[in-house]
């Protein structure tokens, strides 16, 4: 319970703060202030300034918005056609169209999120938009299996044949009945593919396949900060430990959710 | 287990097969003509006209895929349109870095979360499984590329035992080599053993709960004993499947941490040529590591049979 809160509140933080920036920041971001520029965190810049001498604490601000924006989609991309994939393989276990699927999700699973990304950017070239793509591709087959596994588990139970007794068909079943029973599962995987977007929009974005200037992201902002790195650490520390402690309450909230949701795991693990 | 690798073997052509398709289209047919992409708005008609030739553009799709696969198999990559070199050797130099790399993170992360699996769950509730759980959590959450960065500023800039980045060769010598290598893959490495040695921990605390554990127990092994001798054979299946997919994850880890040490592997080889639109490179570069990535899998399935008869029945 206390990891669940307190993953909670860390990520609920970062999306404030993300939100907030639309309205306000502490510092203009937009600003080019020469005279305090790679000033060290203290004083009126808590985090310091970067190379434009823009305050860091805004800039964190602002680039949680394109991190947070890219991982939420790219959940989204991979929830809204990996649980309709899985639930439709397990509806079907064992047919042809089971066997498509789960074949397709093993081709997708051979291109890792990067290679994807390498695609797509070598033809349409690099963005935000692109490597929201490239993660949500790669998501797709991971609900699709998880969706897949919780589902046929409960295919064989009893208030499953009952409806089907009753004469539902499994269009029906799978809607009405098997998607509301696996919809813990989905949710802690979803806090997981949060976690793992925020990583790969941050590592996507240092290569430069990811967000492209002027538009700050974690990534953009650490692949900035490594010319000059020797004589201004809080450039990196600043953006990297955000990524760390985003990605840290992620994962806490993730293992909390699962333990609530799911009393058993709880009771075995004590 | 023959015919088990026989189906195997198949069904990793098959995926192969595909995977070509994949990146075939995506790169030569989507974007309209790759010539004019390559050389850009202000080509003249001739040079377009000349490189479509030199690219075999000028013959059908169907023709030009069966050219790069059957050359590929043949070890031709085709030749690079910036370099004018052909792709294969461009590789295969890269490779000699990108492949050491993986491969020595690969036995960094392993060799680092074995010991630390196996003293987690036999200390388990304890002090010090609470306390590798909690930096295990902290491991994952670290970015890889952005712990290179940190151990550079420690070890290569304030420290000075490393080289903040670059690669002498192996002509160096293969200690040079390695040391240049070593920050690399300890950036790679430490998420990776932390997955690893949190799925060890789990994996062994899961068989310990098993019947013949207790058998063992009951004969009078210690717990140390029955947890080295027969809980950590079993425990092994979850193991290596992690093993297997972290081998792709450290793979394209890899051409990311190549960026922050200026190492002259398959990353930079394949961002150079995202930039000078060399497509040609992409395409065969991709479908390289693609075909790395399915070759583990199905050796890791094979390790599993070998380990587990039960398996080779199918799924």
């Amino acid at each position: 319970m206390r990891g669940l809160v307190l993953g909670g509140l860390i990520a609920a933080i970062f999306t404030a703060a993300a939100l907030i920036s639309f309205l306000w920041t502490p510092g203009d971001v937009t600003a080019v202030d020469i005279a305090n520029r790679l000033k060290p965190p203290g004083g009126a810049y808590p985090l310091g300034t970067d190379h434009f001498g823009r305050d860091m604490v805004s800039m964190v601000m602002v680039g949680a918005r394109v991190s947070i924006a890219v991982a939420v989609v790219a959940v989204g991309i991979g929830m809204v056609l990996g649980i309709p994939l899985g639930l439709t393989a397990a509806a079907r276990r064992g047919g042809l169209i089971d066997e498509v699927i789960m074949r397709s999700n093993d081709l997708v699973f051979a291109f890792p999120a990067l290679l994807i990304a390498i695609l797509i950017t070598a033809v349409f070239g690099p963005s935000a938009l692109n490597a929201i793509i490239a993660i949500g591709i790669f998501n797709i087959p991971v609900f699709a299996r998880v969706t897949r596994g919780a589902a046929l588990a409960l295919w064989s139970r009893e208030f499953i044949l009952a409806a089907q007794v009753a004469g539902k068909g499994r269009l029906r079943i799978s809607a009405e009945h098997i998607l509301p029973n696996i919809a813990n599962t989905v949710i802690v995987q979803g806090t997981i593919q949060f976690s793992f977007g925020i990583i790969s929009e941050a590592a996507l974005s240092y290569v430069g396949l990811g967000a492209q200037p002027p538009t700050p992201s974690w990534g953009r902002m650490l692949a900035e900060s490594q010319t000059m790195i020797s004589f201004a650490p809080h450039l990196a520390l600043v953006p990297g430990l955000s990524i760390v402690i985003m990605v840290l309450g992620l994962n806490l909230m993730g293992d909390g959710l699962r333990d609530v949701l799911d009393p058993r795991l709880r009771k075995r693990r004590a | 287990m023959l015919t088990f690798a026989l189906k195997r073997a198949l069904s990793m052509i098959v995926s192969l097969a595909a995977a070509s398709l994949v990146i075939f289209f995506a790169i030569e047919v989507i974007p309209g003509d790759p010539a004019a992409y390559m050389l850009g708005m202000n080509a003249s008609e001739d040079t377009l006209a000349a490189l479509r030739s030199e690219l075999g553009l000028d013959q059908g799709m169907a023709e030009r895929y069966v050219g790069w696969i059957t050359g590929m198999l043949a070890g031709d990559f085709g030749t690079s349109y910036t370099y004018r070199t052909p792709v294969a050797e461009m590789v295969g130099e890269r490779l000699w870095i990108s492949l050491p790399l993986t491969l020595y993170a690969l036995a960094l992360s392993t060799f680092v979360a074995f010991p630390v699996g196996i003293l987690a769950a036999s200390n388990r509730g304890g002090v010090l499984d609470t306390g590798i759980m909690g930096l295990t959590q902290l491991g994952i959450a670290v970015p890889n590329f952005w712990f290179a960065m940190m151990l550079v500023v420690i070890f290569a800039i304030n420290l000075g035992w490393f080289t903040a980045g670059g690669f002498p060769g192996w002509e160096g010598g293969l200690l040079a080599g390695l040391k240049a290598l070593t920050l690399p893959a300890i950036a790679l490495a430490l998420p990776q053993a932390s997955v690893l040695a949190r799925v060890m921990r789990s994996a062994l605390i899961d068989t310990l709960h098993e019947d013949f554990v207790r058998t063992a127990r009951a004969k009078g092994l210690t717990r140390g004993q029955a947890l080295r001798r027969h809980a950590l054979r079993n425990a092994m299946i979850p193991v290596l499947t992690i093993i297997g997919l972290q081998f792709s994850f450290l793979l394209a880890g890899a051409i990311i941490i190549e960026n922050v040490f200026f190492l002259p592997g398959l990353g930079r080889l394949i961002f150079q040529a995202i930039t000078q639109r060399d497509l040609i490179v992409v395409e065969s570069v991709v479908m390289l590591l693609v075909f790395a990535v399915i070759l583990v899998t199905f050796l890791v399935d094979l390790a599993y049979a070998a380990v587990d008869p039960r398996l080779r029945r199918g799924r």
